[in-house]
């Protein structure tokens, strides 16, 4: 499908994609790199 | 080192550390895209982000965190893939297939059409995409983060555009491409303050 601003369809659906994770809360598996960072401050 | 010196370190250490954690949620979008794997994309973000504080002296603060940060990524996702293939003497895209297969069998996941789409373009292509469809870097940008020419970027970016529109059936439009493409060649021009002539439409050969 081609929108009136001559952009296909998936073309918002790949930045919906990417959003979609910038979004998404950081899941528990980041809690070690971020208390790496919190811990750096100490060193 | 005196206390005042170690007070003005601490301070640009703790600057950096927020504008790092500020930017991992795009990491992760960058690499889930780059990837097609939500685990492993979280891995390469995460070490990317210690790489990145591990260099973070190398970083000009005011400069752009993000797109630093996404060369260090791809960088660390590149040379994975290089290891890979050398352990299992396959080729690229043979090995990324393996890694998206295994993705999908283990984990059970559904990719969605816009992800099959993106897995099947390679991957000099699905990163430009990326970078410059979804991650809004111009040209430029992406250029730099991809380490490669402007007009290399710019016919990646539309190769893997072609692709896409081929993958996911959607019918191109000549005449709104043209105009596209037009819009986009005007700002590049603008972004690199060059005068306003298109000597690089005729070199588009990618």
């Amino acid at each position: 499908m081609i929108r009136k601003d001559g952009e296909p369809g998936w073309a918002a659906g790949l930045r919906k994609l990417y959003n979609s994770v910038v979004d998404e809360p950081l899941p528990d598996s980041f809690d070690d790199i971020l208390k790496k960072l919190d811990e750096s401050d100490d060193g | 080192m005196t206390a005042d010196r170690q007070t003005t370190g601490n301070q640009a250490d703790e600057a950096f550390r927020r504008e790092l954690l500020a930017t991992l949620p795009h990491l992760r979008a960058f690499a889930r895209g780059l990837s097609g794997r939500p685990d492993y994309a979280d891995d390469l973000a995460q070490e990317a982000a210690i790489k990145a504080w591990t260099a973070r002296e190398r970083y000009t603060p005011g400069t752009n965190m993000r797109a630093w940060t996404f060369a260090i990524l791809r960088n660390h996702y590149l040379s994975e893939l290089r290891r890979n293939r050398r352990q299992t003497d396959l080729d690229e895209g043979v090995a990324e297939r393996m890694l998206v297969m295994d993705a999908d069998q283990e984990g059970g996941l559904h990719l969605s059409d816009m992800e099959t789409a993106l897995l099947q373009l390679a991957p000099e292509r699905r990163e430009a995409v990326m970078l410059v469809g979804a991650g809004g870097f111009t040209y430029e940008e992406a250029a730099e983060i991809a380490d490669c020419a402007v007009g290399t970027m710019k016919s990646r970016v539309a190769r893997a555009r072609a692709e896409l529109n081929r993958l996911l059936n959607t019918e191109p439009d000549p005449q709104a491409i043209a105009k596209r493409n037009a819009a986009m060649r005007a700002r590049a021009r603008r972004d690199a303050g060059e005068p306003q002539t298109a000597p690089a439409a005729k070199r588009n050969t990618g």
